[in-house]
């Protein structure tokens, strides 16, 4: 879960990935022609989302082609969003119960 | 083999023997994807997946099966079962790692209605998955209000 957070703060990266979403299994070659930095640059913030698990790569020949991989932000929207939107709902349904007079007190 | 146009990767804590049983049990599957996936799992065997005792929503013929490493599964929406072009095949390939097992799903040859349906169901099914093998819960309503599950 650290890995993801860090991968994902950075514009880069999230640029990355945004370009990723647009255009499943792109090259490297493809995602630098996209973005404001050297090849290099490219390939290291490539290297932090793969260690994050965001992308995946797939070998066809002699290419590597690189995908979003979904799974852990999915993760972290239901670990850590959709967990902080739950006492929010239960005050709603106990301030329910206390007008509705539903309740023993 | 086509390019890809999905590829998930999910790390589990588990063993690829309990992987294999989650993606082929029609028990297990429903308990973290709603619908169970129901065949005998021998290459060129039927499979389907839908809602037990319903009709399937997907159904589709057991390509390759490597028990616990590999299975290769043509999909259909059962309603176009015989329209070729509305096929299209997962592949999930399940690799220990050290005390890991990584999973990817990889779809391919989907067309654009197919890419619409599925695209946000996977992540749902996958992350449900991994939580159902290390802590034997499950999310409720894993697919959400927004996301559909890739049945559909």
């Amino acid at each position: 879960m650290d890995l993801v957070f860090k991968a994902l703060a950075d514009i880069s990266r999230r640029r990355l990935l945004d370009s990723l979403h647009a255009t499943p299994g792109q090259t490297l070659g493809a995602l630098t022609e996209g973005q404001e930095m050297t090849r290099q640059a490219v390939s290291q913030h490539l290297a932090l989302l793969e260690a994050a698990n965001l992308v995946t790569t797939v070998r066809r020949g002699r290419e590597k082609l690189h995908y979003l991989n979904p799974v852990p932000i999915h993760a972290l929207q239901t670990r850590w969003i959709a967990k902080f939107e739950r006492p929010r709902l239960d005050a709603l349904a106990a301030l329910k119960a206390k007008l509705e007079g539903d309740d023993d007190g | 083999m086509d390019k890809p146009q999905f590829v998930y990767v999910t790390y589990i804590l588990t063993t690829p023997d309990k992987v294999w049983t989650a993606l082929t049990d029609a028990e297990v599957t429903a308990k973290y994807w709603q619908r169970s996936n129901v065949s005998d799992w021998k290459v060129g065997s039927p499979w389907s997946h839908g809602f037990a005792g319903e009709a399937p929503d997907v159904v589709g013929e057991v390509l390759e099966a490597d028990p616990p490493h590999r299975l290769v599964t043509s999909w259909s929406p059962a309603s176009k079962a015989n329209d070729p072009t509305r096929r299209s095949r997962v592949t999930y390939e399940i690799e220990q790692l050290g005390e890991k097992v990584r999973l990817t799903v990889t779809h391919t040859e989907l067309t654009e209605e197919g890419l619409a349906s599925i695209s946000h169901g996977w992540p749902a099914v996958l992350s449900n998955l991994k939580t159902l093998l290390e802590t034997g819960r499950t999310i409720p309503d894993p697919f959400g209000s927004e996301a559909k599950a890739p049945a559909r």
